[in-house]
């Protein structure tokens, strides 16, 4: 193993130091790491889009980004999108409107959906889907995901972009 | 447009179940939000990967770059020096009798099987072929000690061409069988010859159905621990109760000691339906080792060795009366089943021939089956498995009959659609379709779109270089596997049973359980399910809780594949909630003093037909079947009821979709700009569940028709071997659907109920293809084969033109 | 999906940053967005000894407008391009890499000294004359057009021991643009991708670029285009006769999807359209 290095996550508000190898993929230390397994791997090439998290109030693919290269970031992941008592305005739109099935893609799917809605709170159809044009999901055909993402942006008072965990740089 | 007179009494056209405050002992029908979703939208479920055992490893293997070679040496030394490298081990080091099963043993076919061990033992037969397991301690160092797995090969002829590959001389998979195929099987009824003399016009076509991927999104993983005597293993699989009598079998473990769980599984589509070389492999290693082992595939890797579909050359003959009467129809399928064969590799072909018919009253239909071995991965069923294949066929064909007819294609349909029927219909190859109104399903299609009006507008886009067209596709298919003596060792010859188990467990405060037999991965069961045994027992679907996946749990099941579960599973549920409901009306005649068959369920209570007052909820009855109070004499106590439920026949959905595609002349390029989809899967459980399976399906058959291909080279490399090459569409590809149903009651279960997790896919390719070669048809393109990708529409409208491609 | 050992350094400063590259020898990297090279190293199609993650050094990111130049820092993501409508083409074009998660992290510098001849940005800053800018150890800066940049398959002007610190652009007022990407998905890569430039005069194109996505080993000018078309009308009929030329001296790579006389065509068809955009007739 080569030398490990300290990095400094800050995910969903919360501030983790871990030791880590160079390789070690942002992904796997939020998984296997910091046990927030709601992240997923589809791929290995970039093109799935189920590991999507916030970043500084961006989202990224995180198998494409080394944990090292998170060092002092804030990070946002799906576990960090809903309140205690209330699920924010994208995941209770996935609910209403069966925006899922067998579930793999949909943390990634709400973490572009909301990347999307911060960056343009009222998109149109054709702007949801190619917001949406970095993440696979081989249930739905996207039709019900499309819904709710217009739907989770009609939604009244939600400032649907940014989590409820309050992170830096994650609102509207 | 309304719905023919004909077919009014046998379909009822769906109402909008969403209307209205419903009834609370009426949760059937109505789209519920999922119970499911919670877990899922806020990252808490448990996926295989998420699950992590005190003392774990891993796994990674080490596979073939060739497509067909001798192993002439494993040096594993390298390997096993790395620090944290537990083992590695190789074909020498297993102590198992058998290989990885195939379960069809048609009477009367003989079937080349080759032997197909968990790693390659002296010769890989495809690329990606397993020839070393590596055990490490640590994610990563696993992958890097892999690498350092030394083999070294000498390489052997390859052949991917399946009709070479049954050339005299070509290079043999399998020596031992002396040839590459598998085996001839064929289905058929009518006289085909009587039905070609007949005919005036015939028409023949070779039709490509290429190699795809199921694609679920959750790549394959497991986890194996044996701790004392007892096995258990995660899987993300289909068939958790399949792979807990395998792992028995081939580990020589009791099978009351192996448990196998499913849990949160992402996605299937078939691919999932097998048992596979890596879950075997490590659970034998978890048990030699005394480690909990675990191994996730990757991407790259699931292309290679997740099983692939369809690679059909399909001939197609057909021949029509002048005025559009169908009076033969003869296919000819060459299968590519790749280098071995998994559980159900050479069955899958001959499903098609289940369905040759299609929704037409063709006298003579006959379908040939061959079965051939390549140097390429394993084929089995992906979502359709063999009815996308037998309608892209039949509603291709019936196309260019109708173009060569000159008569339009929806006309040539109705010519032949087999009248509305309510209590079966014999087909001339003996399967009985249990109900059908195909006419139904095309007027309610015709009543969302009108094709006059898209070829008006293609009129209108033709002069800015864009081609519209539209593509039609009606079909039938047949799921709900079961029943039990039509596909099992004495019929078709799969070597097992149809059936479907379920149990209804009412605990003593009212709570209830539902455990079934079927495996779903993404499908909705644990509330459509719980809606159909909530008003069975006048409760909030709430109330139910669905649990599966896991055998040591609920009885043994059959698991989730080929449409099934509502069918057949769901089916077993509302006959286990029937039993419990029978013994609550006993418990409450004899408390309020009155026959059984006087009680009633209304409003959520038991009571006396005529005085809904006095009643007792499940929650009072359950209280006295649990403390015995108040039970007629000689009554068991406990309400927990069991069902096995093995149907008389199959069901038979159907419908009808219809695309627009736009394609660019200059460049080839298709765009589906409309789809709309008629279903018929008999009365709805859950409405907005079917529509997600009917999106979804639909989606599956444009990936393969514009976008998808497993495809090997020459060489039997695989060119397609990550999402950037194998490329499913993304949103951004694709438009909304339009979606609506008739309801046509099966007479087969008592839910009246079919399927529809494969409709979609079995509708769409069929209905796409023809899409676009009504938008060239101006150009003189008349016929084109899938993938439909950007350069070969372009090089068929350059070959139209007459010119070669430029 | 697991990339090989390497070691890491995110130094503090762009001599240090060159410094451990020169200490790192051959096999060490520079790391930006890492959206071009952990890809390759997660296939294990590169697996370097060393990073070098620039993500520390100060001065590399931003877009500025300052004398009718753009100066674009070598870290600034392709978003931010996307996100600048006044960058014309180099907006355009930025908008299609990818997805957007891709376009969050990927960087112009990291696209650009990769060098793939399939990326976007290469032929955009070729057409832009862009001038882009090294530097290597002891402070030493140099400049070399984007023109001269792109030397062979996945070889740039970069030298082992020198940073590409930032890109710098004529402002393009006036001229009209066109992007034309050609591909099977929205997420892919292009099959073929044409960028335009024209500035017309009157009726008459005055001045006019063609660059050229995977029609070669390197991004490419479409000089005959250029000559064909530069003091011609502004017409459908001149920029289609014109177009004809695009593939002139072109050897683009096969793949299963595109035959080389595919692309061509392609070439042809899609540099036909990006000129009618940039002439403002599309």
């Amino acid at each position: 193993m080569s030398n490990t290095v300290p990095v400094t996550l800050n995910v969903n508000g919360v501030e983790h130091h871990l030791d880590v190898e160079p390789r070690l993929l942002l992904v796997h230390a939020l998984r296997d790491h910091l046990g927030l397994t709601g992240t997923h791997v589809g791929c290995d090439t970039s093109n799935c889009g189920a590991c999507t998290i916030h970043m500084d109030g961006k989202a990224v693919k995180s198998c494409t980004v080394l944990a090292v290269q998170a060092d002092g970031a804030a990070l946002t992941t799906i576990e960090g999108m809903a309140s205690e008592n209330e699920l924010h305005p994208l995941q209770e739109a996935f609910w209403n409107d069966h925006g899922l099935q067998c579930g793999y893609c949909t943390p990634g799917m709400i973490m572009a959906a909301a990347g999307l809605l911060a960056q343009n709170p009222n998109p149109t159809e054709e702007e949801v889907r190619h917001g949406l044009e970095g993440n696979l999901c081989r249930c739905t055909g996207y039709h019900n995901i499309v819904k709710a993402v217009l739907d989770a942006a009609k939604s009244k008072g939600a400032s649907v972009g940014a989590s409820s965990s309050g992170q830096p740089g994650v609102t509207a | 447009m309304s719905v023919g007179d004909a077919g009014a009494e046998v379909t009822r056209i769906a109402a909008e179940s969403t209307n209205g405050a419903p009834a609370p002992s009426n949760h059937v029908g109505r789209s519920l939000r999922r119970k499911e979703d919670p877990r899922l939208i806020t990252g808490r479920a448990s996926y295989v990967d998420d699950i992590n055992l005190v003392g774990q490893v891993w796994a990674a293997w080490v596979r073939s770059p060739e497509a067909h070679a001798k192993i002439v040496s494993i040096d594993t030394s390298a390997a096993k020096a790395r620090e944290g490298v537990i083992a590695v081990y190789t074909n020498e080091d297993l102590d198992m009798e058998a290989g990885l099963p195939m379960a069809w043993v048609p009477p009367g076919v003989e079937v080349n099987t080759p032997d197909h061990w968990v790693l390659a033992k002296d010769e890989v037969k495809h690329v990606g072929d397993p020839v070393a397991l590596v055990i490490g301690d640590d994610r990563y160092a696993v992958v890097d000690a892999a690498e350092d797995v030394v083999v070294e090969y000498d390489p052997l002829p390859v052949i991917t061409d399946p009709e070479k590959a049954l050339e005299e001389g070509s290079p043999l998979v399998h020596e031992k069988f002396g040839t590459n195929k598998v085996c001839d099987w064929s289905l058929g009824g009518g006289d085909l010859e009587a039905g070609f003399a007949e005919a005036d016009v015939i028409i023949e076509r070779r039709i490509v159905n290429h190699r795809m991927a199921g694609g679920a999104i959750e790549p394959r993983g497991v986890l194996a621990e044996y701790r004392g005597d007892r096995l258990t293993v995660w899987s993300s699989t289909q068939v958790p109760h399949f792979l807990r009598l395998f792992l028995a079998i081939l580990l020589g473990v009791s099978e009351d000691r192996v448990r196998v769980i499913a849990p949160e599984v992402g996605g299937g589509f078939g691919s999932k339906l097998n048992i596979y070389a890596e879950e075997i492999g490590c659970a034998w290693a978890a048990r030699k080792l005394g480690r909990p082992i675990k191994w996730i595939e990757t991407r790259s890797e699931g292309l290679m060795v997740t099983h692939h579909g369809r690679d059909q050359i399909d001939y197609v003959k057909v021949g029509a009366k002048r005025d559009g009467t169908l009076t033969a129809w003869h296919s000819k399928i060459i299968a590519d089943v790749g280098a071995y064969q998994l559980l159900l590799t050479p069955l899958i072909p001959p499903l098609s021939a289940f369905v040759m018919c299609g929704v037409y009253n063709t006298p003579a239909v006959v379908t040939d089956v061959t079965s051939v071995h390549t140097n390429k991965f394993p084929t089995d069923a992906i979502r359709g498995a063999g009815r996308p294949e037998a309608t892209h066929m039949i509603e291709v064909v019936m196309d260019q009959l109708a173009s060569e007819l000159g008569m339009d294609p929806l006309e040539l349909r109705r010519k032949n659609f087999i009248p509305p029927f309510a209590e079966g219909h014999e087909t001339p190859i003996g399967v009985v379709y249990d109900s059908g109104n195909y006419e139904a399903a095309l007027d309610k299609l015709l009543e969302h779109i009108d094709p006059a009006q898209v070829r008006a507008e293609a009129e209108a886009l033709r002069e800015q270089g864009i081609y519209r067209g539209i593509g039609f596709s009606t079909y039938t298919e047949i799921c709900g596997n079961a029943p039990s003596r039509a596909v099992g060792p004495a019929a078709f010859g799969l070597q097992g049973g149809g059936w479907e188990s379920a149990t209804v467990r009412v605990h003593g405060t009212g709570a209830v359980t539902l455990y079934t037999g079927t495996s779903p991965h993404g499908q909705g069961h644990e509330t459509g399910f719980a809606q159909i045994v909530a008003d069975k027992l006048g409760i909030d679907p709430q109330q139910v809780q669905v649990i599966h996946g896991d055998t040591d749990t609920g009885p043994f099941g059959l698991d989730t594949y080929g449409s099934r579960s509502l069918a057949v599973g769901g089916e077993a549920a509302a006959r286990a909630a029937d039993k419990v409901a029978a013994k609550a009306k006993a418990i409450v005649a004899h408390q309020l003093e009155a026959a059984p068959e006087d009680i009633e369920l209304r409003d959520g209570k038991f009571s006396v037909r005529g005085s809904p007052d006095k009643g007792l909820t499940l929650a009072e009855v359950a209280g006295a079947a649990y403390t015995t109070m108040e039970m007629p004499d000689g009554m068991e106590p406990g309400l927990d009821e069991q069902s096995f439920y093995d149907p008389e026949n199959f069901v038979f959905p159907f419908g009808a979709h219809a695309c627009v595609v736009d394609v660019d002349a200059e460049t080839g390029k298709v765009k589906v700009v409309r789809w709309v989809a008629v279903d018929d899967c008999g009365p709805a459980i859950n409405p907005m569940l079917i529509d997600g399976q009917v999106h979804g399906g639909i989606v599956h058959g444009i990936g393969q028709a514009l976008y998808e291909r497993i495809h090997y080279d020459d060489a039997g490399q695989l060119v397609t071997g990550t999402f950037v090459d194998y490329a499913l569409a993304t949103a951004a590809e694709l438009p909304s659907f339009e979606t609506d149903r008739t309801e046509t009651p099966s007479p087969v279960n008592s839910l009246a109920v079919k399927g529809v997790g494969e409709a979609g896919t079995i509708a769409a390719t069929p209905a796409i293809t023809n899409a676009v070669i009504d938008a060239l048809r101006p150009l003189g393109v008349n016929f084109i084969n899938m993938p439909l990708t950007p350069m070969r529409v372009w090089e068929a409208i350059q070959e139209a033109k007459g010119g070669v491609p430029a | 999906m697991i990339p090989a050992e390497f070691d890491y350094t995110a130094p503090e400063t762009l001599d240090d940053a060159l410094k451990a590259l020169a200490d790192g020898g051959e096999d060490a990297k520079l790391l930006a967005g890492g959206h071009s090279l952990l890809p390759l190293m997660k296939l294990r199609l590169a697996a370097p000894s060393l990073l070098v993650d620039l993500r520390k050094v100060p001065g590399l990111h931003g877009i500025q407008r300052e004398n009718g130049n753009w100066r674009i820092g070598a870290l600034t993501p392709h978003a931010a391009l996307e996100h600048t409508p006044d960058l014309g083409v180099v907006s355009l074009a930025a908008g299609t890499i990818a997805d957007p998660q891709v376009r969050n992290r990927g960087t112009i510098g990291g696209s650009l000294a990769h060098g793939d001849p399939a990326s976007d940005l290469p032929a955009v800053m070729m057409i832009c004359e862009a001038s882009i800018t090294l530097q290597g150890a002891g402070g030493q800066q140099r400049s070399v057009s984007a023109n001269e940049f792109f030397q062979d398959y996945l070889e740039t002007a970069v030298e082992p021991n020198e940073v590409l610190t930032e890109v710098r652009i004529p402002a393009y007022d006036g001229w009209g643009f066109g992007y034309e990407k050609f591909n099977r998905r929205s997420e892919d890569w292009a099959m073929v991708g044409v960028s335009a430039l024209v500035r017309k005069d009157g009726d008459t194109i005055a001045d006019v670029r063609v660059g050229l996505t995977n029609m070669g080993s390197v991004p490419l000018r479409a000089k005959a285009v250029e000559d064909a078309l530069r003091g011609q009308s502004a017409t459908a009929d001149s920029i289609a006769r014109a177009a004809e030329q695009a593939a002139e001296g072109t050897s683009p790579p096969a793949d299963l999807n595109a035959s080389a006389d595919y692309k061509r065509h392609l070439a042809r068809v899609m540099t036909r359209r990006a000129l009618e955009t940039a002439a403002g007739l599309g």
